[in-house]
């Protein structure tokens, strides 16, 4: 069996940024598994602008943004391999890929990073009460649809679901001469990034729906019609608020899932983001098995992702170059939390570590303190801080030094 | 177009009919009205070949479901169809229900059907995460699962491959019955045959109407909605696991499936229109607390989708296998809902023997071969004969299907069969490209593409299922 010292299992942003990473810190074996055609993953089909920001101080199109990490996957001549299907990886990090040329092929890897994306949470996940007709699709399918292939999904279409991609589409195909008829969202705020909301929908006349879901879905073979409810607290439908929309399309944008069956079959721990649990390393609680991007948690702009690939790409290096054993704490935190990344930390702290997490309403006005045994280690203001867009705190490695008991994460509302 | 014999209806039924009779030499058409072979009731079903305990003894449902149920382990093979024999329990969870398993071991007894009646300790030992509140159970070691879909293509490409004229999208408008010769109409075909022979399962109702203004029953189609679960971690159960049945059938089930998924289901519910195959609310979450009842660590959260399918009950609560009363070369297939998918090949055999071959001279077809060309399924080689078969053809090694492992040698393949897949959907029942967790959000573009390739036309013109349902609408680069 050929051996190798790192890889890399998805070669999108958080493969990219991860492999050049690992590479400028001295690891020259790496290889790059890509199940499509290409390098940059979902970033091809994301023609819009709005990306790099943070990266490179400039609104990129995913193309643009993609080329760049590309280009320098290139200059450093990494390994990375297309086509390519990882099919299972074992516990001792054997992977298996299968592309056209090679056939089926086992690799021992000494380290391997998990950069594998999200999937769209679709129809069947959350069964939408009604008839079953073609003409429900998922935001990102139609947007690889259209700004791949070229070709239109539907004419009079209702969004369900204020998730970014569903946004972008909202604007995209009206562009292209589609009627969007509403977008509407089951909770009472959107999911999507509030650029978005005010470029894509607002700025387009597309109202937004809030609290209000799809209660009904008419049509044998084809969408007729999308019927939208109001819904009370706990999310059931309320009768009499009933709107009917006339349609050809049921558009999809609800949600992300890390896409990580490999990670599930050899029992990886799964955290509440239905991704791996981490270490601040990125590694999973798999030995040298490391995850980073949206198969991890899902992540509100690639330029965050990007950075997330360089820190696993860090945490595989280092890894490889010096494994040492050392023992960890929990990170844990207030029900005001959906999740923090990492799940723990490892010490004695050698590196700044970045604290990722979501909340779970919307937050004004608050203290983000972070403590270990009563000692307050961090404590930041946020005016508001709201589900859809991820919250970091950078906790500077000085003052974790001494860190041996758990680190907690609350929130602090100020009356 | 004249044929010694056609059979309406390209389901379970039909199929195997068309199977049995390419044995002989004869002229047969197998006309459907939709866009696909077993594409109504044969496709959303529990995908169970039950054992035959269940049924009243000495009905048409007991005879053709015992006798079935022992011909899967050779059609199977012949066929190529995933098939396992694992055996159902049906449970008892209060007291108040043994006797009622012990009538139906008696029962199963007249059936000629082999079970064994558990104690509580005997079930969980089979089956651990059944519910701790378990009393007992019936085991039914010759109950099994298997592939619903591929079972109904395989069947009727059998059957064309030995020589069976297949016509679909042909929906059947009028029959002009005669005892030599009968026309049966569809929008812009004639078709003549010497038999005709209904098997149109939810519409067999209407099509024997078109001969007989007064049969004396009617469908009255009861739907059943379901939940289809992701790949499981192996062992939530390893059986298929009922309740006990009532009159409204045999209960909601849990049950693993050939493709290593679970199916929990269905319900039963009266619909008055056989197309109606809306799924709510309340029905699936009742299937979820009934069903839990019995094994109570389901992960529903992995529901990967839900759908419904309807049964072809009809009011004489029996199969209607006969001649048409006084058009005796009209045979009637009526009322086929469970347990018909294991019924359906000893029905066939029924059907050739007893009507058919008293009516026509038949001479055996000496070319006649019961398998189907062997299908290659990568994802269960090992890896050097995997590795042989990609060296042999690349698309092999192509995987279209992430989350299934589905490869382009495998798309293609079943394109250049006799029965091959005209839509997004057809393609699906074939290789299961977009049954799993993204639904074929990764690769249905791919699919489509694959199939316009084939057929030559444009991307426009491919259907997601029926004709007319093309999935995308305008392209946007090409100048008007």
């Amino acid at each position: 069996m050929k051996e190798r010292q790192l890889v890399i299992i998805g070669g999108g942003s958080g493969g990219m940024a991860a492999a050049i990473k690992a590479y400028d810190e001295g690891i020259k074996d790496i290889l790059i598994l890509e199940k499509d055609g290409c390098l940059g993953g979902i970033l091809n089909q994301c023609i819009h602008n709005g990306f790099g920001l943070t990266e490179f101080k400039e609104e990129l199109s995913g193309p643009e943004y993609l080329s760049r990490f590309e280009d320098e996957v290139k200059k450093r001549g990494i390994e990375f391999k297309l086509h390519s299907l990882v099919t299972n990886i074992t516990r001792d990090k054997v992977v298996t890929y299968t592309n056209k040329e090679e056939g089926v092929v086992e690799i021992k890897a000494q380290a391997i990073i998990m950069a594998t994306g999200c999937y769209e949470r679709n129809a069947g996940a959350i069964q939408i009460p009604g008839d079953r007709p073609k003409g429900v699709i998922t935001a990102g399918t139609a947007q690889k649809y259209l700004n791949i292939h070229g070709y239109l999904v539907g004419k009079r279409v209702v969004i369900l679901g204020s998730g970014d991609i569903g946004l972008i589409m909202a604007r995209r195909m009206t562009l292209e001469g589609a009627k969007v008829l509403c977008v509407s969202e089951i909770m009472p705020y959107s999911n999507g990034l509030q650029r978005n909301i005010s470029q894509c929908l607002n700025d387009f006349n597309i109202p937004l729906y809030l609290s209000h879901s799809v209660s009904k879905i008419v049509g044998k073979e084809k969408v007729e019609k999308v019927v939208i409810s109001k819904v009370d607290d706990h999310f059931k439908f309320i009768p009499g608020t009933e709107m009917e929309f006339e349609c050809d399309t049921l558009l999809l944008s609800i949600g992300l899932i890390p896409y990580i069956s490999l990670l599930e079959n050899i029992n990886c721990p799964i955290s509440s983001t239905k991704g791996a649990m981490v270490y601040d390393n990125m590694e999973t609680f798999i030995d040298g098995i490391f995850a980073c991007g949206n198969c991890l948690h899902v992540h509100d702009v690639v330029d965050f992702v990007s950075e997330e690939g360089r820190n696993a790409g860090h945490g595989a290096a280092l890894y490889l170059k010096e494994k040492e054993a050392t023992s960890s704490i929990d990170v844990k935190y207030d029900k005001l939390l959906s999740y923090v990344v990492p799940q723990k930390v490892r010490i004695p702290v050698k590196e700044d570590v970045t604290l990722k997490f979501r909340v779970r309403r919307e937050i004004r006005n608050a203290n983000v303190i972070v403590k270990s045994k009563d000692q307050v280690l961090s404590q930041t203001f946020k005016m508001v801080m709201i589900p859809s867009e991820m919250v970091m705190i950078k906790l500077n490695k000085d003052k974790l030094a001494n860190l041996d008991d758990e680190l907690y994460v609350e929130i602090v509302e100020k009356k | 177009m004249k044929y010694d014999v056609l059979i309406i209806g390209a389901g379970a039924i039909g199929a195997s009919i068309a199977r049995e009779l390419s044995r002989y030499l004869l002229k047969v058409a197998l006309i459907d009205k939709e866009n696909d072979v077993g594409n109504v009731t044969s496709m959303a079903n529990s995908a169970i070949i039950h054992s035959g305990y269940d049924p009243i003894p000495r009905t048409n449902k007991a005879k053709f479901n015992v006798l079935g149920n022992k011909m899967f382990d050779q059609i199977s093979d012949e066929l190529d169809v995933k098939f396992e024999r694992n055996g159902s329990l049906t449970v008892a969870l209060y007291d108040s229900q043994l006797p009622l398993l012990e009538e139906l071991a008696k029962r199963s007894k007249e059936n000629g059907v082999k079970v064994k009646l558990l104690s509580k300790e005997e079930v969980l030992k089979m089956e651990p995460n059944i519910s701790p509140e378990v009393k007992g159970a019936l085991y039914a070691p010759t109950a099994g699962i298997i592939d619903p879909f591929n079972l109904v293509v395989h069947t009727v490409e059998n059957a064309v491959d030995n020589g069976v004229e297949l016509f679909l999208n042909e929906e059947v408008i009028n029959i002009e019955y005669h005892d030599e010769l009968s026309k049966v109409l569809t929008k812009d075909k004639i078709f003549e045959a010497k038999i005709v022979i209904d098997a149109a399962g939810l519409s067999s109702d209407k099509i024997a109407r078109m001969v007989d203004p007064n049969i004396d029953w009617k469908i009255t189609p009861r739907k059943g909605q379901y939940f289809v679960l992701d790949h499981y971690k192996v062992g939530l159960v390893n059986r298929v696991i009922f309740p006990l049945p009532s009159e409204k059938g045999k209960g909601i089930l849990v049950s693993k499936t050939t493709s290593n998924n679970y199916i929990v289901g269905p319900s039963s519910e009266p619909v008055d229109d056989i197309n109606d195959l809306s799924t709510d609310t309340m029905t699936l979450s009742n299937i979820r607390f009934q069903a839990s009842e019995m094994v109570p660590s389901i992960p529903f959260n992995q529901t990967i989708r839900a759908f419904s399918g309807n049964r072809a009950t009809c009011t004489r609560h029996d199969f209607v296998i006969e001649r048409c009363k006084g058009k005796e070369n009209f045979i009637i297939l009526g009322g086929i809902e469970s347990p018909g998918l294991v019924s359906s090949p000893a029905i066939a055999r029924y059907v050739v023997e007893e009507f058919v071959k008293k009516t026509l001279t038949l001479k055996e077809n000496p070319s006649f071969n019961p398998r189907v060309k062997k299908y290659l399924r990568p994802k269960e080689m090992d890896f050097k004969e995997r590795n042989e078969l990609i060296a042999k053809n690349k698309d092999y090694g192509e995987m279209v299907c992430f989350c299934e492992q589905v490869t382009l040698g495998e798309v293609k393949d079943v394109l250049s069969r006799s029965v091959p897949p005209r839509s997004v959907k057809a393609m699906k029942k074939r290789v299961r490209a977009g049954f799993g967790k993204c639904q074929g959000g990764f690769c249905q573009p791919r699919i489509l593409a694959e199939l316009a390739k084939h057929y030559k036309v444009s991307w426009l013109d491919v259907n997601y299922d029926e004709l007319d349902t093309n999935i995308l609408v305008k392209n946007v680069k090409e100048p008007k």
